[in-house]
């Protein structure tokens, strides 16, 4: 069943002389949930706009569903199907008539189509809402609808932009749902997020991806165990001596600086490893105020590769402001 | 292969848009008459005072100023919403809704003749009413004519109007391809509109123009279609204003000429711009 469903090499798109897609190769393969994972402006979405024909291919290669995007954007078209970042729905017009005129551009049968909507309708739970102008549906709920649309033609692979931006938490997580029993079903699903839990939830592979290059790419366990282990935060009476004498410890791996304290990436297990490090500290003199022990998230994944957080510009994800909420 | 009808789908979707936008609708049907009831009467009474003294002509019909403006004011009325037709494409393109469409195995050309064909419609049903509303108010359009006269008049000046929309609207898709904002797009329609509208025969006769703007109402695409509308409704030799018209079959297909070679080469226009358009 498997085998590369799409494959870049070398892409480069430029506005002007910024790079905004400098230089990427990937695969995906048949059947995969792949994300492309990165801080707003790394690229993203212009790598989408154009695998899916919107820009024109300036640099490198790229084959979709098994056309050249360059040479058959039209036969990739048609086997594509396209969720944008932002709500692209006509709002005078009912959920019904969105799926038909969807149909109608893609040149279904007449019967396939309405059999099509029925099917689709019931998958997003819109069925209630058929006759119901898109303007007066809920957040979710249009994005549920630009799934079915995206779904309406039976795509070899559903793209993805940012698919849950904006959405409540419940929201986000029955999205998640929803995308997952598409995949199951067989469609290949390519998504772009800047929301590491998305990311970590729905992707069997994922490439980090950051000024327009991928930094990393593979599984979510691969790239955790990247970073080792286990991550160990501390905050101590004098950080710089303290992260110097763990340097010196055959089991860290990584220190990284923070502006209170610093975290040691360790490659054993954290919880047998912690007391010979407070012990090394407290021969050294360095009073521990904080400790913290945690597996690696793909927070610290991003981190750890770009050297910075994720959102430090733009909207930061509801379940990071949730988790902040709650540990306050 | 069966013939791709994609355009259908675009038509299909505009004319939803054109009858659930109620004021839209409302205001498009009401303008024309407007127009009709106030400038047309009002002017009416005016030129009609001042154009006593000219002896009537033997044997032609004299017409009364408001049937010579009513076929004007179907020009006019054309001529703004075909050129406004257009717009809902820059909408489109900035609220996103357009990326659909041209991710879409559609080929672009059909987004062009879908936008054409309901522009087109839109002025047939607006050219109905203002005939019907003219002839309510007193204009003397088909005067004397049999029932099988009237219906060939009446889709004569459907074909002139035809024609016309269809080159303004593909010169609308144009224009609205290529640019940003509706601002801007609303100031070169205002810029377009005027020379067009008067430098026109439509609410005047252009006799007495000077030889400059004779010239550019000669190849102005609006003056073609009035002669073509007042042909149909009206007849190929009257008198109106104290000037003598005749407009003899060949005449009539100069105008139609002209009007085809401004729709074709719109066409081309609309057609390039569109080859050319990115949408993300």
């Amino acid at each position: 069943m498997s085998g590369n469903i799409i494959e870049v090499s070398g892409l480069e798109h430029r506005y002007g002389d910024f790079a905004a897609v400098d230089g990427i190769s990937f695969t995906v393969e048949e059947g995969e949930i792949f994300s492309f994972l990165g801080p707003n402006g790394a690229g993203k979405s212009t790598a989408i706009n154009v695998l899916t024909t919107l820009l024109r291919l300036q640099k490198g290669s790229a084959r979709v569903a098994g056309f050249d995007v360059a040479a058959e954007p039209s036969k990739v078209r048609a086997s594509i199907g396209i969720v944008f970042q932002e709500v692209t729905l006509d709002r005078d017009m009912t959920c019904w008539e969105i799926l038909e005129f969807h149909g109608c551009l893609y040149r279904m049968p007449h019967k396939e189509r309405r059999s099509r909507i029925d099917e689709l309708l019931d998958l997003v739970e819109l069925e209630g809402k058929r006759d119901t102008l898109t303007k007066h549906l809920s957040g979710g709920m249009k994005r549920r609808l630009e799934i079915a649309r995206g779904l309406m033609t039976r795509p070899r692979v559903l793209f993805l932009d940012e698919p849950t931006i904006g959405l409540d938490p419940q929201t986000r997580m029955r999205m998640w749902e929803y995308i997952k029993s598409v995949n199951e079903e067989g469609t290949t699903i390519f998504l772009t997020t800047h929301y590491m839990d998305e990311a970590d939830q729905l992707s069997d592979r994922i490439s980090i991806i950051d000024h327009g290059r991928i930094i990393a790419t593979g599984r979510t366990w691969e790239l955790k165990n990247m970073l080792g282990e286990d991550l160990i935060y501390l905050e101590t009476s004098d950080n710089v001596i303290a992260g110097t004498a763990l340097r010196g410890m055959e089991e860290v791996t990584d220190i990284q600086e923070k502006s209170k304290g610093f975290v040691a990436l360790v490659n054993q297990d954290g919880t047998h490893l912690l007391p010979r490090i407070m012990e090394t500290l407290q021969g050294k003199g360095i009073r521990i105020h904080t400790v913290n022990l945690k597996k690696p998230s793909m927070d610290d994944v991003f981190v750890h590769f770009t050297g910075r957080e994720l959102r430090e510009e733009g909207a930061e994800s509801p379940a990071a402001a949730h988790s902040r909420a709650i540990r306050r | 292969m069966t013939m791709n009808l994609g355009f259908l789908t675009i038509y299909w979707r505009d004319m939803i848009r054109f009858v659930r936008f109620r004021t839209l609708l409302f205001s498009s049907l009401v303008q024309p008459a407007l127009w009709m009831a106030f400038f047309g009467i009002a002017m009416s009474s005016n030129f009609n005072r001042l154009t006593t003294d000219v002896p009537p002509l033997p044997g032609i019909p004299n017409i009364g100023y408001l049937t010579f403006m009513a076929a004007g004011v179907i020009a006019m009325t054309t001529l703004f919403t075909s050129l406004f037709g257009g717009m809902v494409l820059l909408f489109d393109k900035n609220w996103g809704l357009m990326r659909e469409v041209m991710a879409s195995p559609l080929p672009r050309d059909h987004i062009i003749f879908g936008i054409a064909l309901s522009g087109m419609t839109k002025s047939f049903i607006q050219s109905v009413i203002i005939m019907a509303f003219g002839i309510l108010i007193g204009a003397e359009f088909f005067a004397g004519f049999g029932p099988a006269e009237v219906i060939f008049s009446i889709l004569g000046i459907l074909l002139f109007v035809g024609i016309f929309s269809l080159g303004f609207l593909f010169l609308s898709a144009a224009i609205a391809i290529s640019l940003e904002t509706p601002e801007g797009m609303q100031g070169i329609m205002t810029l377009l509109t005027m020379p067009i509208f008067f430098a026109s025969n439509a609410l005047y006769p252009v006799n007495a123009f000077p030889p400059i703007l004779q010239a550019v109402s000669m190849g102005n695409p609006l003056t073609h279609l009035v002669n073509g509308i007042r042909y149909f409704a009206i007849g190929g030799h009257y008198q109106a204003i104290g000037i003598e018209y005749i407009t003899t079959t060949t005449d009539l297909l100069v105008s139609l000429s002209v009007l085809v070679v401004f729709a074709a080469a719109m066409f081309g226009l609309a057609w390039w711009r569109f080859q050319r358009a990115v949408v993300t």
